[in-house]
């Protein structure tokens, strides 16, 4: 076996392994999936104030304020779960030194960081962003048929990209220096922070940074305004409402080569 | 054509000079000073198929370099390297198949797994054909004594019974060329017999290339045919631990308790190195007086109750040698 079948086949093998060693500390990973389930469903009430105070925000109602919200927590709970290797790269792989243990294996540093752990604490935020795309199912109501599945997948799977996208970022950045990476949790945290509200709450600029720079908006806001069938109130066509998570792709393909700049570097010091 | 081919490397890294305290960090941010540090300075040698070779220097020779080097994790400045016919860090995924690395400071196995679990992921991680995967492991649990081990988590082992599971999960892909650096740090003396005792079988009964950085002198002398030194990024020497210790320090040792208190001894081209109560060592030059004729000139004069002759420590003769060339840690 050979190729992306067999790589596929030994990330199966690193999840199964992940799993395995957190299956050791089951009262440890429950907590900590407990945690984040109360963390991000505190967070949620702050959305129920703010339309409970104001009845509705940029013209949007509370239930469809709520799709928006459980599309980016999916995403970034998705994201979050796969790319941990990313995440602890600086502390983990680079300060110690183990990062050379990657590459003396003949395999992508890549699927071996993505295969380093499953992170199964992160099912809180995913299933609390269940919970809530359940509850705007009910407010709204939507009706789901083929298309607009199809479309939600697409661009979860846009957004997921953009995150690992970020993530990688974050790890590239390890290769210059271990220091203050917690800067780039403005945009995760911060991302899905802004993200989980309708992009015509916001100032032009910080519209055209969301969509443009790091394109938070295409896969989370163009895509719900087309799920709600709604028109968009910035003027977007709707033809080109679906096809607007490819940027999630585009950023993450733009981080990889930033990754292979990275690694060039990290062969040249050797720290 | 030798398995490894190392011409005239050189790596010089650039490291930035910062002035102490904040002010100097902030002006570190605004234009930074760069300083070059050449780890390695032209090196050459070659190594051929089935070779063992330690490779010893003081902390900060370019032994670690060398040994990233060859293993593919860095690319030099400049120089020529070939191993196996690939060039390490222009073919990484190809050339890190072939080898197998151990780092006594560093684990490749994973700490919550069961030792067998993390075996079981490597023969994935290097497409390990089954059936062989499983002949080889088993030959390595018996060659290791690993089999107790195999079910516990490797969090649980202790230093010694942890290195042999990384000489086994190192092997598991039946490497022909194996790096050790530094592989007895750290372990308790049984351990360390264990693990020389295996390198050695390996490298007879298996024809494994063994290339070994260590600061233990007893590994070198248990192990190593061939002996490179290198210093201040250079190579010092390349030979036989014999005639490393023939370059720097041809003296031998003589060492004699008398019945007696030891008395004074005046004999041309020896001298006493140590001296306490009866006892006395002496050092002597045995191409001036061959050790049949001091012992001889001693017992005929002074009752003699025990004697024996030795060799220079090994790390005594390393010093010797790197002071000699003004090596010492740089």
């Amino acid at each position: 076996m050979n190729g992306p079948l067999n790589s596929l086949a030994l990330y199966g093998r690193y999840v199964a392994t992940s799993l395995r060693a957190q299956a050791q500390y089951p009262a440890a990973t429950l907590m900590l999936t407990a945690g984040h389930f109360a963390a991000t469903a505190i967070e949620f009430l702050g959305v129920f104030a703010l339309f409970n105070r104001f009845g509705a925000v940029g013209g949007w109602s509370f239930g469809e304020a709520a799709l928006f919200y459980a599309l980016v927590n999916i995403m970034f709970a998705l994201a979050d779960l796969l790319t941990r290797g990313f995440d602890v790269f600086g502390t983990d792989f680079v300060r110690t030194g183990n990062f050379d243990r990657l590459l003396l294996r003949p395999r992508s540093t890549v699927l071996q960081l993505i295969g380093h752990e499953v992170r199964l604490s992160r099912l809180g935020r995913l299933l609390q962003a269940f919970a809530v795309l359940v509850l705007a199912t009910h407010l709204v109501p939507i009706a789901w048929d083929a298309a607009s599945i199809a479309l939600a997948l697409w661009a979860v799977a846009g957004g997921v990209a953009l995150f690992a996208g970020i993530l990688v970022l974050q790890a590239t950045l390890a290769f210059w220096t271990v220091e203050s990476l917690e800067i780039v949790n403005v945009l995760t945290y911060g991302g899905v922070q802004a993200a989980q509200y309708p992009l015509n709450i916001y100032a032009a600029w910080f519209r055209r940074l969301l969509t443009f720079g790091v394109p938070l908006a295409c896969v989370a806001y163009y895509p719900v305004v087309a799920i709600l069938k709604r028109p968009d109130p910035l003027g977007a066509p709707d033809w080109l409402l679906p096809l607007t998570p490819l940027a999630g792709f585009a950023f993450l393909a733009l981080s990889f080569l930033a990754w292979r700049a990275g690694l060039a570097h990290y062969a040249s010091t050797g720290s | 054509m030798p398995q490894i081919l190392v011409e005239a490397l050189a790596k010089t890294y650039r490291v930035a000079e910062r002035a102490p305290g904040l002010a100097g960090a902030v002006r570190g941010l605004v234009r930074r000073r760069w300083r070059e540090v050449h780890a390695l300075a032209g090196v050459s040698f070659s190594l051929e198929a089935g070779e063992l070779l330690a490779f010893i220097g003081p902390n900060g020779a370019g032994k670690s370099t060398t040994v990233k080097i060859l293993s593919g994790i860095l690319r030099p400045t400049s120089g020529r390297v070939e191993v196996g016919g690939l060039v390490p860090w222009q073919d990484r995924v190809r050339h890190v198949a072939r080898i197998g690395v151990v780092f006594g400071q560093r684990s490749q196995l994973w700490w919550d797994l069961p030792v067998i679990d993390g075996f079981d992921l490597l023969a994935d991680i290097y497409r390990v054909e089954a059936t062989r995967y499983r002949s080889r492991r088993d030959e390595l649990v018996a060659l290791l004594r690993l089999e107790p081990l195999l079910d516990q988590p490797v969090r649980q082992l202790s230093l010694g019974q942890r290195m042999r599971a990384e000489f086994a999960a190192s092997l598991l892909h039946d490497p022909a060329i194996l790096f050790l650096d530094e592989p007895t740090i750290g372990l308790d003396a049984p351990s360390k017999l264990a693990v020389r005792e295996f390198v050695r079988r390996l490298n007879r009964e298996q024809g494994v290339t063994v290339l070994l950085t260590t600061h233990d002198m007893h590994d070198v002398e248990a192990l190593a045919e061939r002996v490179i030194v290198i210093g201040q990024g250079r190579l010092l020497a390349d030979g036989s631990v014999e005639s490393l210790r023939a370059s720097v320090l041809s003296e031998r040792r003589l060492y004699i308790d008398f019945a007696a208190p030891a008395p004074e001894l005046a004999i041309a081209g020896v001298t006493v190195r140590a001296r306490s109560g009866r006892s006395l060592e002496l050092a002597f030059d045995p191409s001036k007086i061959p050790a049949p004729s001091l012992i001889a000139a001693i017992a005929t004069q002074h009752a003699v109750e025990d004697i024996h002759v030795d060799e220079p420590a090994i790390e005594e003769v390393i010093t010797r040698f790197y002071d000699l060339h003004d090596a010492g840690e740089s």
